[in-house]
């Protein structure tokens, strides 16, 4: 059961306090946009077995979104940021660069 | 009007640890820039504190303010003000994006007291209760088993627990068995 | 035969007898023996029956690894089964009951599948109940089902007579497992300032250190023990707990602690037992070594025990299991079983030791006057509800020229395997340990925490070393290497001394003799409580199972309760053998928690009965619950199907209920409806994106009736918004939505609009909301006095603030009935009197509360829809005719993208339609129509279905609605809908509106 520490109110909470919410910075397709980017946009999503980027709620808590960068195949966790952005910020790449050189992750790495 | 009657109306129990249902509690659920001069002026005016940092509560009796989320507080009034003072604070925030709205009615309060009041807590919530992980003048929001709650601490072993009125029924029949005479953890 | 040695027995009080019965027989033992302790006492060898073969089967072991003698324990509301002995302690009034056995234990009928267990080899079953396939039902599985399992569950009308309760605990570092290594871990952790808890699940402290001898400092075990413990109560970063089992680790430093509260104490006050969910940040498993049987034939017999759990029995509890003691061995720690036996007065007839040579402990117990036979082995113990002979040979042979010997007892070492269970349940590796033959923690890949490094340190005899200054020295590494681990400076200071006699080397011994003939290994046990035998893993890889895990299954080795606890490693090297591979090559099973079965009552802890769930309960609740409400569950909350009177049924005060409201006056209670206030500069853009229509022309004062749609287009909630002052909308939603419509809004604007100015609070609970309905709505509320309802002060689809009857309110006329109808909102802590007000002035206007059956009747009659009825993930509003509230002026909303897809697009989506039986009566709920021709899998093709279907009273016929293909194209046309009860329905298309279709009822 993980611990995630939660960036807005900064609570290490434990995973029956939060929500996932599936994968992270993923860029809305509304109206205008071609069939095949919708369906990217609505279906189709990365299955790594290593870095990966996601989105919790600290539901039973604060209520805040936030973004978690972590291993999916040892579920280190290389740190949690804002959910307001549109990519991971600096100082998480550079962590995960750290522990993981080379790791790619869509357009990231 | 009638006389207002809270979700449980006083009731109360005896274990290792004594749990009542405080009766109505004027609540205020401020939502805003918390670092903006209106807010915190705001925020003064209604409670006479000073804006809590995170997690934090500033309570004094029925009156205080507590951190909900970097853009949340609960500002507590005693119940017979809760519109009069809701009608100056949306006043005072005239000028500025923000919500103030009275939940006074969508919560019950409880308190939890006694030498195993921690211990109580600790069966519900998957918080480190351990004095010094948590004290009065702390607020945590978190779960009281399968429904969402909030508690801080007035004193050394005297909790105030919020929950949603609907789960008063629930949350007073959880506490109640997780402070059963001779479930005392010896932790705490 | 077993009995109480005059001396001895360190845990037991002699002063304090206690009273037991054991199949009904009463019995004595002394206050600290367990049940099996005490049971060995009064000569009680044979202790049940085995699972497969019912074989008599005896205690075996002294602690949490016995696979034998499990008993159903207690009575009545206390009765539980399958309880080990072993770890039971004794009390007064005990009641103790042996399985698996018809009639008696002493006569059992099913034994007579030992006589046939040729015929019933590995894969027995798999290979035998397949054909003919109707047997199944009707002969086979009513004859496994009755073979099946170990022992009774309780009655079904049985209820649990205790209660139970979690703990949330964090700590610095938990340390699993209170012998000596835990005791010196958990001291050397403590003493960097680190918070330590510590758990042992026996009720003493020490392990079996104190049994096995030796000095620590020059002093006896025992000593140290207690200056230990004692040191370790007085430091406030330590919590000491007894009775509390390590059962499991987890991600992130997740453990559970089982803490068997008043299993020895049944009916004291408080929980029996205590779930402790810790998290530690290092966890130190000191949790020993388990030592391993000999596979010889007759290894099953009663009287046929562990050598250590021999010694314990003699030491802790002054009980000899035998008279006459033969020990086989391939170790020289056997030994020390013989010269405590010897010592306590006990003959010791022989030491088979499979090996040519063994250590000073040799010397000491010929010194003692015991023969001891180098490389000589049991090729057979005879007897059948205990021990009576064996038969001895060499090691290095088939079993034959053999020797007989009487004796009543057989004390067997195979070597000791660590416990690295807990170490394993999160991905910690094992590597081979040649010397010892066993498998072991590899220090360098622990299970990884969320920081990426090892968060659990094994400690002792768990970590590999068996000798006492080796489990020392390596304790206080772990307890250091912990404190370090959580963020700690740990002084790394001196290990105590442990001091025993030095031994000889083990030598790996899987089958005794080493070349046993096939008669001997199908009477060589590995898995003693699921009858697995050395020629059953033999046979399962000579059908080709090669893989551990399948022979595991395959054999069932491994998969009793015990888990494997004895057989693992034996079992293990037997299928290598028989794969020609080496034991490392083959691996282990995977270990998963909990390391001993927990009870279910701990797992569920304070969630039974009452507070099993949360109920969600409006201020009128208990009202209800006064007047016959026969409740519905929605979601968390509980509402009002209907009233039921005295000398009604439930259908008979649904149809007064819905022909009073349709002719008089009706109160619902609606104040579950979700409330969300949305508020800002930004909110008028905000609601256009999440409803399909628009809600930022709305004027103030007014009411909207809103969809809400998915990404991906699906209809997922409705109500109706109000718009409260310029910047300020009040969303209604569902019953069960308030919460997951306010997450959803919450999540847009968190994650993709975070620079829209835009406030949510849900205020759902702050109002009791009473829907007024029928003719007579607006005469009980002026009769109430104070605001103006009529017609023109307040016109369908508006809001009022004001008061009525004194009340403050909110009054909005809107209906979901077709009727004239308020909702009215007031404050939650006057809903109860609000409500009272309104059955006191209703009276002369025929007021009845009415319930949600009521509702869906009236809404349906009005071909209304229902999220989770019309709807269910896959429906958009264009399916059920909703294009009127989907609004065309928007450039984007979610769910438009999606609602533009070729599949949403399509002509042949299903579309909502009413239905009319022809016959009037009430269609099946979900029953499918079908149409021509079959589909791909040869069934007929479906054309539609029916989502809402009732027996309406005004109208006095079922009505129904449904997603029907082209459906709006069919009006009149008759599709058949075939139910379950074989009758096929018979139902025409028809509008969806049933009842006053110009609307004239609510514009009154």
């Amino acid at each position: 059961m993980l611990i995630l520490n939660c960036p807005y109110c900064g609570v290490d909470a434990e995973e029956t306090e939060l929500t996932a919410g599936g994968e992270a910075h993923i860029k809305r397709h509304g109206p205008g946009s071609s069939d095949d980017e919708f369906h990217d946009y609505l279906f189709m999503r990365e299955n790594p077995k290593g870095v990966h980027f996601e989105r919790w709620r600290h539901s039973n808590g604060c209520g805040k979104w936030f973004h978690a960068a972590r291993c999916t195949a040892t579920l280190e966790v290389f740190g949690t940021y804002s959910a307001q952005t549109t990519e991971p910020p600096k100082e998480i790449r550079e962590a995960i660069s750290a522990k993981r050189p080379g790791w790619k992750w869509r357009e990231f790495e | 009007m009638s006389e207002p009657i809270s979700a449980l109306n006083h009731a109360s129990y005896d274990g290792i640890a004594r749990i009542e249902e405080c009766g109505l509690q004027g609540m205020i659920t401020l939502r805003g820039d918390l670092s903006g001069k209106v807010v915190i002026k705001a925020v003064k005016d209604a409670t006479g504190q000073k804006m809590p940092g995170q997690r934090e509560a500033h309570v004094d009796g029925e009156t205080g303010v507590c951190w909900m989320s970097p853009d949340e507080l609960l500002v507590l009034v005693p119940y017979a003000e809760v519109e009069a003072k809701l009608a100056a604070m949306k006043d005072a925030l005239g000028g500025v994006h923000a919500l103030a709205v009275n939940v006074s009615d969508a919560r019950a309060v409880f308190r939890v007291s006694g030498a195993s009041a921690r211990e109580v807590l600790a069966k519900v919530a998957p918080v480190d209760l351990s004095r010094d992980a948590f004290q009065p003048g702390q607020i945590r929001r978190s779960r009281l088993a399968q429904v969402a709650g909030a508690f801080w601490m007035d004193g050394e072993d005297d909790f105030r627990v919020v929950c949603f009125r609907s789960a008063a029924d629930y949350v007073f029949k959880l506490l109640k068995v997780a402070a059963q005479p001779g479930s005392e953890v010896g932790v705490y | 035969m077993s009995t109480r040695l005059a001396n001895q027995g360190r845990l037991i009080d002699r002063s304090k007898q206690v009273t037991f019965t054991f199949n009904g027989k009463t019995m004595q033992g002394y206050e600290g023996d367990t049940l099996a302790s005490a049971l060995l006492a009064n000569d009680q060898m044979m202790v049940g029956r085995s699972f497969k073969y019912h074989r008599p089967r005896g205690i075996v072991a002294s602690g949490a690894e016995e696979p034998n003698a499990l008993v159903g324990l207690g009575e009545g509301s206390r009765f539980e089964p399958n309880q080990r002995t072993t770890t039971t302690e004794l009390f007064d009034g005990l009641k103790a009951e042996s399985q698996n056995h018809w009639p008696s234990l002493e006569h059992d009928i099913g034994v007579v599948n030992n006589y046939v267990a040729r015929f019933l080899p590995s894969g027995f079953y798999y290979k035998t109940f397949i054909h003919p396939k109707p047997f199944w039902k009707h002969v086979y599985e009513p004859i496994i089902r009755q073979s099946a399992g170990l022992g009774k569950a309780p009655d079904k009308e049985t209820r649990d007579a205790d209660t139970y309760e979690h703990f949330y605990a964090f700590v610095d570092v938990l340390v699993i497992g209170g012998g000596v290594a835990g005791l010196q871990a958990a001291k050397v952790a403590a003493k960097s300032g680190a918070k330590v808890m510590l758990i042992e699940q026996t009720a003493h402290w020490g392990g079996r250190a104190p049994v096995d001898g030796g000095t620590i400092d020059g002093e006896p075990v025992d000593k140290f023990v207690e200056q230990t413990v004692s040191e370790l109560e007085a430091m406030d970063n330590v919590t000491l707990r007894l009775r509390c089992m390590g059962a499991g680790v987890y991600d992130h430093g997740y453990a559970l602690g089982y803490e068997r509260i008043s299993d020895h104490t049944p009916g004291a006050q408080g929980p029996r037992h205590r779930l402790w969910r810790i998290r530690a940040k290092q966890i130190v498993t000191a949790t020993g070594a388990i030592e391993r049987p000999l596979s010889f034939a007759g290894n099953d017999v009663p009287g046929v025990m562990l050598a250590s759990a021999m010694r314990d029995y003699v030491v802790n509890w002054g009980v000899t299991p035998g008279e006459r003691v033969i020990v086989a061995t391939n170790n020289d720690d056997a030994y020390r079983t013989a010269i405590t036996l010897k010592k306590a007065g006990v003959d010791v007839l022989r030491i088979l030791d499979a090996r040519d040579s063994a250590g000073p402990l040799a010397d000491e117990a010929r010194g003692l006057g015991i023969r001891v036979d180098p490389g000589k082995a049991i090729a057979k113990v005879k007897g059948g509800k205990r021990v009576k002979k064996v038969a001895i040979c060499n090691q290095n042979g088939i079993g034959g020229a053999r020797e007989e010997v009487e004796c009543d007892a057989v004390a067997m070492s195979g070597g000791w395997s660590p416990v690295v269970h807990l170490w394993s349940h999160c991905g910690g590796k094992l590597i081979w340990d040649e010397a010892n033959a066993h498998f072991r923690p590899d220090p360098d890949r622990p299970p990884l925490g969320a920081n990426g490094e090892g968060f659990v340190v094994a400690a002792g005899s768990a970590n590999g070393p068996l000798s006492l200054g080796d489990v020392l020295t390596d304790a206080q590494a772990a307890g250091a290497a912990a404190a370090k681990g959580a963020g700690f400076k740990a002084k790394a200071g001196k290990a105590p001394v442990g001091e025993t006699t030095a031994e000889a080397p083990m030598e790996a011994v899987w089958l005794m003799p080493a070349n046993a003939e096939v008669q001997l290994r199908m009477k060589s046990w590995l898995d003693f409580q699921n009858d697995v035998k050395v020629s059953d893993v033999q046979l399962a890889a000579r059908e080709g199972y090669e893989s551990v895990e399948h022979t595991k299954r395959y054999t069932t080795l491994g998969m009793a309760t015990d888990q494997g606890k004895l057989s693992n490693i034996n079992g293990l090297a037997i299928l290598a053998d028989s794969l020609d591979a080496e034991i490392p090559k083959v691996g282990t099973t995977t270990f998963r928690p909990p390391y001993t079965p927990i009870s279910m009552g701990a797992i569920a802890g304070e969630a039974r009965g009452e507070v099993f769930q949360p109920i969600r309960r409006t201020p009128m609740h208990d009202w209800h619950d006064r007047s016959g409400a026969d409740w519905e569950p929605v979601g968390q909350w509980r509402r009002p199907y209907a009233y039921v009177r005295p000398g009604e049924t439930v259908h008979d005060a649904v149809n007064r209920e819905v022909k009073n409201t349709r002719e008089n006056l009706g109160l619902l209670d609606a104040s579950t409806l979700g409330k969300l206030i949305v508020k800002g500069p930004d909110a008028g853009k905000f609601l256009d994106m999440m409803y399909t229509n628009m809600m930022s022309t709305l004027k103030v004062g007014k009411c909207r009736y809103g969809l809400m749609c998915s990404e991906n287009g699906f209809l997922i909630d409705d109500g109706v918004v109000a718009r409260i002052d310029e910047d300020t909308w009040l969303c209604h939603t569902t019953t069960g939505g308030a919460e997951r419509i306010h997450a959803h809004m919450e999540e847009w604007l968190q994650t993709e609009w975070w620079d829209w100015k835009v406030y949510v609070a849900n205020v759902t609970e702050q109002y009791a909301q009473v829907a007024v309905v029928g003719p007579n709505a607006r005469k009980v509320l002026e009769k109430l006095g104070g605001m103006d309802v009529s017609r023109e002060a307040l016109p369908f689809m508006e809001w009022r603030d004001g008061q009525i009857g004194g009340f403050d309110c909110r009054a909005y006329r809107i209906s979901f009935s077709g009727e004239l109808s308020y909702e009215i909102a007031v404050p939650a802590s006057q809903g109860q009197a609000f409500w009272d007000a309104l059955m006191e002035a209703g009276k002369e206007f025929g007021v009845m509360p009415y319930g949600t059956e009521c509702l869906h009747i009236l809404r349906a009659e009005k071909g209304f829809i229902m999220i989770g009825d019309e709807t269910d993930g896959t429906v958009i509003p264009q399916d059920l005719g909703l294009h009127w509230a989907i609004s065309k002026k928007k450039e984007d909303f979610l769910g438009k993208r999606a609602q533009e897809r070729s599949h949403m697009t399509d002509p042949d989506r299903w579309k909502l339609v009413g239905l009319e039986t022809v016959d009037g009566s009430v269609l099946p709920d979900g029953a499918y129509a079908v149409g021509e021709g079959v589909n791909a899998n040869g069934q007929r093709n479906m054309i539609g279905r029916v989502t809402s279907t009732y027996y309406s009273a005004n109208l006095g016929r079922g009505i129904a609605m449904g997603l029907v293909k082209h459906g709006p194209d069919r009006m009149g046309e008759v599709i058949e809908f075939p139910g379950t009860d074989g009758k096929i329905y018979k139902a025409k298309i028809v509008d969806p509106v049933f009842y006053d279709k110009d609307g004239e009822k609510q514009n009154v």
